[in-house]
């Protein structure tokens, strides 16, 4: 079965269809790229994913049951997280404690134990600041960091405190909305590999929007091509890297040829 | 010349080893002494109370900070005070006020959501023992002002010790109910609803006095009944401090000293409540709401939910000071739960700090002592001027002339305006800005 389906799901803005129809199904353990140009309409696909947006239509399943109707917080504990493009972390918050919130709706604390202190309450707290403080290391932030506030972070270090901050939620599938965009290609290769890691050692579902041609084509499974809402193309690499209207989509705007030589790289 | 560097130095050296302690005991010696000696002096309880801030910024053991403070506020406190009874009265304000900015603190500071109308919560709280621990369940059905004197009480006064509780989870409902249909408003849409439902509750505690006086409209509810104060009470206190006081403290008084110990405790437990809560997953999550809506209810946090617990709390330390308010006072009236106290609140949250606990009591003292001693005592200042012929020189101006209207008492909207806009302007942190706290994470395994 699959882990994710989206059937026919159309997202409307007044009269703009950001997507349109959409046909999405997703595997365990893959991981697999949207990509398309800008206003495709990735991240608002994304968004219904998360329940941020109501699709107007159509069905999405999430484990063969549907996530039509359920607030964001209520999908999030099905076991979907998500980064975003334009970096949400908790600016005013710690590392670790961003990381922390991840874990809001795993920890069984309450405000009764949490004003008496009792000992399951101080249990619980170490151990989740123990798991938040690996979870920085194992994103590759320098841990004495950890109590930095995450706005005095530089931009790649926001993006993997992000990426902890989803894993925190030990969710089954993570939804990664360009999460190489600003990076230096050394940063890239280190969260490609990460990615990778991620989808190997903890066995996390990976759906991810990315620009970059270079993490894309290494990392992907599969890719979905989007444009003006709706997915005109999928498929493995090798076969998006020569379809047409992939090409086209992506590059016919104006677009000379050299720049098809950049994306094939 | 005087680097800041120097400067700085200096001041690092004054706060280590023995000096602090030194420091904090001279300044608590002097501050008391000048108190005892001249009871009526404000500059002498600035500098005593200001011990506080003394004690609380040094670098101290912990076991010193307790030990003073404990001596401070249960021995040292009640004795000047009984002396004034006025510094029992300002002691008492601070706290009531310090624990109402606690809970609007848990609102806007850590929630991030702008309420207005918090004040109507400890309304709520004040009305509740108002009408359970006075006579006016049995004046309803009479207009206010022709009741008849000897009706009787409907619950003992030491009811009221239940009633704190009563008051607590009354306000936390309604904390809930109002929150319920207005927590999807957002920044200034919420603070409108909620400065509406402020002047809603003041406005029923004003009318509700119609076809049943439930209220006792405008003229307030008196008396309002305060739990009993057993004569050994009175006697012990002064046979233990009658020494030092040097006169019989009257019952009337040791009621103060009973009010202001009261409200300290109550202080102490919401400071207690607030710094735990603040540091486990709902702490955690409120400044997550406040940082990032979006992001927070898509890690998994539940907005509406979180939202109604900051409200629900906040609300509650509102009510459980209420009933203490209702009591010490033995009077409740509307115009204790103006839009201008909503806004007082207001004020000493954001000249704290938002978002710190120490900051906001810091706000609640201050904004307290400049209200009721600093400005009050301009207008005694100026009232004597404008007795006296003096004349201010240059412009020939005589003080008798001055106009009467002129009273810095009434200027409160003028301080707290311009508190708000200087804080806003040099210092949006506030006196003392929030801090993350520091976790000591294990150590890095050595690489
Ligand atoms: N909240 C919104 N209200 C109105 N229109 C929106 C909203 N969000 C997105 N849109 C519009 O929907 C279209 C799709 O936007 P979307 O952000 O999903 O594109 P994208 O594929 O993520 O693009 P990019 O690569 O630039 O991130 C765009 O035309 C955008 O202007
Ligand atoms: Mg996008």
């Amino acid at each position: 079965m699959a882990l994710l389906q989206a059937i026919d799901v159309t997202k409307r803005f007044g009269g703009l269809t950001a997507v349109n129809k959409m046909n999405f199904e997703l595997k365990k353990g893959e991981i697999v790229s949207v990509i398309g140009p800008n206003g495709a309409g990735k991240t608002t696909f994304f968004n219904t994913l998360t329940g941020l947006y109501r699709p107007e239509e159509g069905k999405i399943l999430f484990n063969g049951t549907s996530l039509i109707g359920l607030r964001p917080d209520q999908i999030a504990a099905r076991g979907i997280a998500r980064t975003f493009q334009n970096i949400r972390l908790f600016g005013n918050m710690s590392v670790i404690e961003n990381v922390l919130v991840g874990m809001h709706f795993h920890l069984k604390q309450n405000m009764v134990s949490a004003i008496l202190r009792f000992d399951s309450f101080k249990k619980e707290e170490l151990e989740a600041e123990a798991c938040a403080y690996e979870l920085i290391k194992y994103v590759g932030i320098d841990t004495s960091l950890s109590n930095e506030l995450a706005k005095n972070l530089p931009y790649g270090g926001q993006r993997r405190v992000e990426i902890a901050r989803a894993l925190a939620a030990d969710p089954q599938l993570l939804l990664l909305d360009e999460p190489a965009a600003g990076m230096n290609p050394q940063e890239t290769e280190e969260v490609t590999n990460l990615f990778r890691r991620i989808r190997d050692e903890k066995e996390i579902t990976i759906l991810l929007i990315e620009h970059d041609m270079r993490v894309v084509m290494r990392i992907s499974e599969r890719i979905s091509v989007m444009d003006y809402g709706e997915k005109i193309a999928e498929g493995s690499p090798a076969q998006i890297r020569s379809n047409s209207h992939v090409i086209e989509a992506y590059l016919g705007r104006g677009a000379v040829a050299g720049q098809h030589e950049e994306m094939v790289k | 010349m005087f680097s800041k560097e120097k400067f700085q130095d200096f001041l690092a050296k004054l706060n280590t080893g023995y000096t602090p302690y030194v420091l904090i005991l001279v300044h608590i010696m002097i501050g008391a002494i000048w108190v005892y000696s001249s009871p009526r002096s404000n500059v002498a309880f600035v500098v005593f109370i200001s011990s506080l801030l003394t004690l609380y910024g040094l670098n101290t053991n912990k076991i010193f900070k307790l030990s003073a403070g404990l001596i401070l506020a249960l021995v040292v406190m009640p004795v000047l005070g009984v002396r004034n009874i006025f510094y029992l009265e300002i002691m008492f304000q601070i706290s009531v006020f310090a624990a109402l900015s606690l809970g609007l603190n848990i609102v806007i500071g850590f929630a991030g959501l702008l309420d207005l109308g918090y004040v109507a919560f400890y309304a709520v709280g004040a009305y509740l023992w108002g009408f359970f621990g006075s006579q006016q369940f049995y004046a309803i059905p009479y207009a206010p002002g022709i009741q008849p004197s000897d009706l009787p009480f409907l619950l003992p006064g030491d009811m009221f010790y239940l009633f704190i509780f009563i008051a607590i989870i009354v306000a936390a409902l309604t904390g809930i109910l109002l929150g319920l249909p207005v927590l999807r408003l957002r920044g200034d849409y919420l603070a409108i609803v909620t400065l509406g439902f402020g002047e809603v509750i003041r406005v029923l505690a004003n009318n509700l006095d119609k076809p049943w006086n439930l209220t006792n409209g405008p003229q307030g509810i008196t008396p309002v009944q305060r739990p009993t104060m057993p004569q050994f009470a009175v006697d012990g206190f002064n046979n233990f401090f009658g020494g030092i006081i040097g006169h019989t403290v009257s019952k009337a008084d040791v009621y103060n000293v009973f009010f202001y110990l009261l409200a300290l405790l109550v202080i102490v437990t919401i400071i207690q409540v607030v710094s735990r809560l603040n540091d486990s997953k709902i702490g955690r999550a409120w400044t997550a709401i406040r940082e990032d809506e979006t992001a927070a209810i898509a890690m998994g946090i539940p907005l509406v939910q979180m939202k109604l617990a900051a409200f629900a709390t906040g609300a509650s330390f509102a009510g459980a000071m209420g009933v203490l308010m209702a009591a010490s006072r033995t009077f409740v009236s509307p115009e204790s739960f103006s839009f201008m106290q909503s806004i007082g609140v207001l004020t000493m949250v954001i000249l704290g700090g938002t978002g710190s606990i120490p900051g906001v009591i810091l706000g609640a003292a201050t904004v307290t002592v400049l209200n009721l001693q600093i400005l009050q005592g301009f207008s005694l200042y100026l009232s004597q001027l404008r007795q006296s012929d003096a004349v201010i020189p240059i412009i020939n101006f005589a003080w008798k002339n001055l106009s009467t209207q002129l009273d810095p008492a009434k200027y409160q909207r003028l301080l707290f305006g311009a508190i708000l806009i200087l804080m806003m302007i040099f210092r949006p942190a506030g006196l003392i800005p929030a801090a993350r706290r520091q976790r000591e994470l294990a150590a890095d395994d050595e690489e």
